[in-house]
């Protein structure tokens, strides 16, 4: 919902940085989330806003870096792909492919070297795994047994590029097994598919039985970057999006808790109106928020701590 | 008259017409046969010659950029292209250590003709790493050719001069300039990859601008026109060489020198730009040298503080006053009904 909200306002032209939206993609921060605790680490790449949002990253201080304000999440110097929340230990992301990965994995040596059981989990594209960086973050991690679970969201597409010209017909978990990394592929549509591969993943770190790769078929809804769909590009078909539509993991998994009777009617309003309810919170938050003072241009290019 | 092409149109016949005339060369980039083609630059290419010429690549810029100077040295002529300079940075080792140095450190058996097109930018929120201007980088760098068409003529006779050139070529384009459209004429020419051109001729001021800053100093040169100063601009086009000559020559007739980059200030084009004038033509200078650039800071999101992060014409403008000494007052600013200033302004549409 809360990317239905930015993809509804963005055309007002006043969330004015490149926006990469997760929509079909929502389950798989969820299913691996809810294995974490606060003082576990994430660290994403450019579609990070579900990342963040599940690791527990404050929805105010979000929606106001996208409107560019004093009171965004990096001060408005980030903007979407630039999220950041050490409260609930989202570290930081960032767009260029696959860089986040190594300093995921230096954050898991981190935190070892300084005595500290966290487990860091890193979210990154199909694409990202093409990246020298990718496998030569994998290489150490496997080396050091670091407490790093790899999160591989493969969509399908890196922009309008399709995986098979990217990519040899191989799964890309099967990476893992290369660098000495355990490894696992799943359905990342199903909310429950990803919490048990997952669940397994995390333990394995915090036992310090070392990294894994999890690899999530998913599918992006939107177009590779703003508010709209992409049809008219012709990079992907229109029964290939629908296919995936029908699968689309919050209606998929809303459906299911109904049938089980997990989740009745009322309660499904009950908890949409409360979400609805945050989100203009959010945004009328962002909205009156002042943007930076001149001041804060030439602020933290260096710290101000004292050398 | 000639006809009119936009910057980006100009590169996509360049391109064309390489395709068409050499065997040997071929185009390779993240998205460069896909639907948006490059911005526009790249569109409609692959129909026209194959999937074994115009290719798309994995998100592996270091690793391909080691595979374009192979197949160069075995003879090919790629064009490989970065829609972002930021993530060009990634191929820093082949391009410095290896591209730049392999006819040198060989002895000169072996040639490395790659030609790299890189984007650079400002603006909507690109912010840290979607915007830079990294030129001086590479402009550092011996062995590299360092190219910054501003015009649209040029960008398509830049791009087929450095494909041609047997020495590796980066052409940095800037997307504020891809709309811009100009005179371009319909065969195939070169632009030679070591002079400057002269915008506007002038008497009072040399101002000399990179790239998209070339057209902010033609805008400052039309500010200060109306209060009765006369400005040179001068379009460096090229970083490696830079043309001194021509420098020298118009500052040996104004006494006074301005110069725009789209790059950060300290370390910059501008930098070299200023100590060569001042070592050459130290006596002609009737004041030090001014330079205009980014201030040294990351590139912020946020259009409150981009706003204030790049300079524009007025900026040029104020220096130039300064320079001369000057105590009038700029003209007034025009109304502008945008609140941001975070995109091109239509009316720099050309023709330039
Ligand atoms: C090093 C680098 N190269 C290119 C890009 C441009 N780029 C941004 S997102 C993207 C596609 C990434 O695809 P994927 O990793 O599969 O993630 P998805 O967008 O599909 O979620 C590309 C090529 C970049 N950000 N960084
Ligand atoms: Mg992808």
């Amino acid at each position: 919902m809360v990317e239905e909200t930015i993809a509804r306002l963005y055309a007002e032209q006043e969330m004015r940085c490149p926006t990469h939206l997760c929509i079909g993609q929502e389950a798989i921060p969820v299913g691996v989330s809810a294995h974490l605790t606060a003082t576990d680490l994430v660290f994403s790449g450019h579609r990070s806003h579900g990342h963040y949002l599940a690791k527990g990253g404050d929805l105010r201080a979000m929606v106001a870096e996208l409107y560019g304000r004093e009171t965004g999440c990096a001060r408005g110097k980030g903007g979407s792909q630039h999220l950041v929340d050490l409260a609930c230990g989202f570290m930081g992301s960032a767009p260029i492919l696959a860089s986040t990965v190594s300093v995921g994995v230096g954050a898991a040596w981190g935190a070892r070297m300084a005595g500290e059981d966290r487990v860091v989990v890193v979210y990154f594209g199909d694409a990202a795994t093409e990246e020298g960086a990718f496998h030569e973050a994998m290489n150490f991690a496997a080396v050091r047994r670091l407490p790093v679970v790899f999160v591989c969201e493969n969509n399908l597409y890196s922009v309008h590029s399709p995986l098979a010209i990217r990519q040899p017909p191989r799964p890309i978990s099967a990476l893992g097994g290369a660098h000495g990394v355990a490894a696992a592929c799943g359905d990342g549509n199903d909310v429950e598919a990803v919490h048990a591969l997952a669940s397994g993943a995390v333990a394995r770190a915090r036992r310090g039985d070392g990294p894994t790769l999890l690899e999530f078929a998913t599918y992006r809804l939107m177009e590779h970057c703003g508010p709209n769909g992409d049809l008219e590009l012709g990079y992907r078909s229109a029964e290939e999006i629908a296919a995936w539509q029908a699968r689309d993991p919050v209606a998929v998994y809303r459906n299911r808790l109904a049938a089980d009777g997990a989740l009745d009617a009322a309660a499904q309003e009950r908890a949409a109106a409360e979400t609805a309810r945050e989100i203009d919170d959010a945004v009328a938050f962002a909205k009156a928020s002042p943007f930076p003072a001149p001041d804060q241009l030439a602020r933290f290019v260096y710290p101000e701590t004292g050398r | 008259m000639t006809r009119q092409l936009r910057y980006f149109e100009a590169l996509r016949e360049a391109q064309a017409q390489i395709l068409a005339s050499d065997p040997r060369s071929y185009l390779i980039g993240l998205g460069a046969p896909g639907p948006t083609g490059i911005f526009g630059t790249t569109a409609g290419l692959q129909q026209r010659f194959g999937a074994e010429r115009v290719l798309d690549m994995p998100a592996s810029e270091n690793g391909m950029t080691g595979v374009a100077l192979g197949t160069a040295l075995m003879g090919r002529r790629p064009i490989v292209i970065h829609i972002r300079v930021d993530f060009a940075v990634l191929a820093m080792e082949p391009l410095v250590n290896q591209v730049a140095k392999w006819h040198y450190m060989y002895g000169g058996k072996m040639t490395a003709p790659l030609t790299v097109r890189m984007i650079i930018g400002r603006g909507w929120g690109q912010g840290p790493q979607h915007s830079q201007s990294l030129q001086a980088w590479f402009a550092h760098v011996p062995g590299l050719k360092v190219v910054m068409p501003t015009t649209a003529h040029d960008a398509k006779g830049m791009l087929i001069a450095a494909v041609e050139d047997d020495a590796p070529v980066i052409l940095f384009e800037h997307r504020w300039l891809y709309n811009v459209s100009g005179p371009v004429p319909e065969e195939m020419y070169r632009v030679p990859l070591d002079q400057a051109a002269t915008r506007r001729r002038g008497r009072d001021v040399t101002l000399a601008g990179t790239s998209y800053m070339t057209l902010e100093c033609l805008r400052a040169a039309d500010l200060l026109a109306r209060i009765g100063i006369d400005a040179d601009v001068i379009d460096l086009r090229t970083l490696t060489p830079i043309d001194v000559p021509a420098l020298t020559e118009s500052v040996g007739r104004t006494g006074h020198l301005v110069v725009a980059d789209t790059g950060h200030v300290q370390f910059g084009a501008g930098a070299e730009v200023c100590a060569a004038v001042a070592e050459r033509a130290f006596a002609a200078l009737k004041a030090p040298p001014r330079r205009i650039g980014l201030p040294h800071v990351p590139a912020p999101t946020t259009p409150a503080l981009a706003d204030l992060y790049y300079p524009r014409a007025r900026e040029i403008a104020r220096a130039a006053l300064d320079s001369l000494g000057s105590a009038a007052a700029l003209p007034p600013e025009p109304d502008d009904p945008r609140r941001w200033k975070d995109v091109p302004d239509p009316s720099f549409n050309g023709p330039y």
